[in-house]
This record gives C-alpha cells, structure tokens and sequence, in this order.
C-alpha cells in the first residue's frame, strides 16, 4: 500500500494517528516520553513506512530467484528452518539484500511528502535536504540551493556506482567461471 | 526394511491423477524407479524424504514410522536421516566444498566421516573452491559426499547423473556403486538410463501414471526375449509395393530394413525408433 499511496497522505494520516490528541500519540507521549509528531523520531519512522516496500520487492525476488532445492536440501541435512534461512538463504542473496537496502536509502533521503507532514520544517531537527532546497528556492536563493542539489547528485550518483560495481563484481565471479574438466 | 504405501493427487504429464504406490523393500538393496517423465518417480522420493506430504499413507523404515497419516504422524525431514542427491546438485553457492561438507555435520555429531569421504570421493584438491567453479561431475561429487556426511541408512537419488556426459555418468555410477556397499546403504534411484539401471541396480520398479506397473530385476524388466536393440534416426523412408524401405542411422552406420506398411504409417524422416530384434540368424564366417 505504501508503494502506491501519496506520501502526503500517509504522512498526513501519520500525523493524525501520532498527534498528542490521538490515544496513540497520547499513550506514546505518557507512558514512553516519545513525542512523534514533529520529531526526529517521527519522521524516520514514517520514512521507514514509506520505503520499507522499495526494500522488500527486491529482496522478495532475490528469494523467488533461488533454486527450492538448497533449502530442501538443508531441511535434508536436518537444518532448521531458521539455521536454513541464516546460513544458506539469506548469504545467497547478498546482491539483492544490497539493492533493496540502497533503493530503500536512496529513496528516503529524497523523501518530501511525508517528512515535510510529519516532521515539520524545523531547522536543525526535522529539516532534511530536499526540504531545505525547496525552502533556498521558495526565496529565491538559488545558489545554495545549487550547493544543496549537488551534494544530493554527488551522493546518489556515488551510492548507484558502489552498488553496479559490487553487483557486478559479484555476478562476474558466480557467473563467468568456466568449469573446468574433471 | 522399507514399507511404504502412500496415496496423493498430482499433476502428470497427462493431467490430474492419483499417484498410488505400495511396495517394500529389503534394507541395502540398490533399487531404480523407472518410468518416463511426469510419472512420479521423483515425487515418491520426495515422500520419502519428508518433503512432500502424501494425501494418505504410512511409511515405516526398520520398524520406525515416519509418515502414518491415520494417527497423525509425519516425521519433518529434518529428522528422517536420509541422504538426498539432487538433479541440479543444489550445493550452496556461497561455501566452499569443505564448509558445504561441514556444514551438514550433526550438533554434536560422534564420528566426523568428512575426511574419509574427501579421500573416497577424490575431493583432496577441490576442498577450498567454491561450487560455481566446479564441473558438473565434480559438483555431484561433492553433493554425493554432502549426502553422506552424517551416514544415512537411506540414499534418495533424483537422476542425479542425467545433466552429465556419457564419459562423467560412467565414473560417477562407479562412486555410486562403491558408496552404496562401503557404508551398506539401502538406495532408491530414479533414472530412466537403461544402462544405468543395468549396471547399478539389483531391482526395478516400472512406474506409470503413478502407478506400479512391473517389478523385478533389471534384466527382467529390459531384456525380456528381445535379442537386441538397434536405436537410430531415420533417414528416408521409401514406399514399396507391399511394404516400406526404412534407411536408418545407428552410430554411425547405415542400416537397411523392410517393415510393414502399417508400421511406418506413424513414422517420419528424423524421428529416433527403436528396432527389436528377436530371433536374430547369426552366420559365422571364419
């Protein structure tokens, strides 16, 4: 649900559901002395709503992409199922568990909607960067803005490379060994 | 002793149908499941195995159930102790061939049989690569010797050599046979490799639409009063008045024969026949 809903109406309904006026948010805020709404903590929480989805789909087809038998054969070899997911699983795909959690990364550092809702525009707390680059254009101040979206463009530009080339490294070498001859 | 006797719907190659099997079998005995492909062959292996779960049925191994679906009793394959070799090996990707063979080490296992099966299996020099670098006979080795790390009484084996060259299966069949009497391991094969099955197994069961079909030993079953059996492609077949010149190639040879024209009705240019032959008239000439 999340992949397909606006952010701006998850983050407004997250903000309903986590205001000290709702019993969520006024149990949260009373017995746990955590304040949401408007708060660090608040807006990395709906940030993880909202990307969680871009990190399971792949995640979820690396898993599809694994061949039934090597959990079937661990479960032969009196593996646990959860020995079977730690050990053999989940070390089988490395390069998907990296794409999904770079995809979902990435995505939340460019988040708008939903941080600017539930966390406010609160300097030094709740501002984030593409929240800052929109307030240096709404006045007109275009050359931090620049400044902004260049560290933003470096970053992201630096996050896909590291991705393509330890993915690619990793297929190379499962899939460009020859076999040798017996 | 085996005793098993299970019921299940599967899909065969024909469509939905009951798979029904009940046999026994003596323990250490090397016994194929024969029978073409969508039969059920691989299915009652992986009854067996605990990973599949019949509709009904009982499985007792040596006075032990396993599976017994009247009382509720299904034993998760975790704790069957079978040896279970795969079509596609299924060693895992990311651990090398000793920690793939240390890793199906029991907790607390008594006896560590990794070194006289490294030895057995000629995996001296593979220990420290990684499955993907491995030949397909080297990756069976390797599963082979996984399979028996923690020394079952009972080896499943799911045409395991039927990615591999003629050359491969031969030396492979060889390490089957030899494991099958060193550990005295009772096995089940499926393979439809006549000469496989010839030379490995002491029974065989004929498997059809999930059902037994025939049982005996493999010259029974195969050899029957067929003399010989020439399989080949053909390569022309021309009509003649009262019956059909067929011209195929076996090996490398071109071989001549008349049939009847009924008999070559159903046949074309490039279809693979087989031809029994079963009074053959031998001449001898030195």
């Amino acid at each position: 649900m999340p992949l397909v809903l606006p952010p701006t109406v998850l983050g407004f309904y997250l903000l309903l559901v986590f205001s000290p006026n709702s019993t969520l948010g006024a149990w949260l805020n009373e017995y746990l002395g955590i304040r949401m709404v408007f708060s660090f903590a608040g807006l990395v929480l709906g940030s993880m709503i909202y990307s969680l989805p871009f990190m399971v789909q792949p995640i979820q087809s690396g898993f599809a992409k694994l061949s039934p038998s090597l959990r079937e054969a661990a479960y032969v070899l009196g593996k646990s199922k959860w020995i079977t997911f730690r050990k053999v699983l989940l070390p089988n795909i490395k390069p998907a568990l990296l794409t999904g959690i770079v995809l979902a990364f990435a995505h939340t550092i460019g988040e708008f909607g939903v941080v600017l809702m539930i966390g406010g525009n609160i300097p030094g707390k709740t501002r984030v960067a593409s929240i800052a680059i929109y307030d240096e254009v709404e006045s007109m101040n275009y050359a931090a803005a620049n400044h902004y979206s260049l560290i933003l463009f470096a970053l992201t530009f630096l996050i896909l490379l590291s991705v393509y080339l330890i993915n690619g490294g990793y297929l190379k070498t499962s899939l460009l060994k020859s076999p040798n001859n017996d | 002793m085996i005793d098993i006797a299970i019921e299940k719907e599967l899909l065969f190659s024909s469509g939905k149908g009951q798979l029904q099997i009940a046999f026994q079998l003596e323990q250490q005995q090397f016994l194929t499941l024969y029978g073409a492909s969508g039969a059920g062959k691989t299915s009652i292996l992986r009854i067996l195995a605990g990973l599949l779960t019949p509709d009904t049925g009982r499985i007792i191994i040596d006075g032990i159930t396993w599976l017994d679906t009247a009382n509720k009793i299904n034993v998760p394959p975790q704790k069957r102790n079978v040896g279970f070799l795969f079509q596609d090996y299924a060693l895992f990707p990311n651990m090398t061939v000793q920690e793939n063979l240390t890793f199906a080490l029991q907790k607390g296992q008594e006896k560590n049989p990794i070194k006289d099966l490294i030895e057995l299996m000629d995996l001296g020099a593979l220990q420290n690569r990684k499955p993907t670098t491995l030949s397909g006979g080297q990756q069976q080795r390797v599963a082979l010797a996984r399979a028996l790390i923690q020394q079952p009484k009972l080896l499943l084996l799911d045409e395991p050599l039927s990615a591999l060259d003629v050359a491969m299966r031969n030396k492979l069949q060889a390490y089957l046979l030899q494991i099958h009497q060193t550990y005295q391991l009772t096995t089940i094969l499926v393979s439809h490799d006549i000469p496989e099955i010839l030379r490995t197994s002491e029974e065989v069961i004929v498997i059809e639409q999930g059902k037994i079909i025939e049982r005996g030993t493999p010259s029974d079953i195969f050899q029957k009063e067929t003399s010989f059996i020439l399989k080949g492609t053909i390569q022309a077949l021309r009509k003649e008045a009262q019956s059909v010149k067929l011209t195929l190639l076996v090996g490398k040879e071109i071989i001549e024969m008349s049939v009847e024209t009924a008999t070559a009705n159903n046949l074309l240019v490039g279809n693979i026949i087989s031809v029994e032959v079963l009074h053959p008239i031998i001449r001898k000439y030195s």
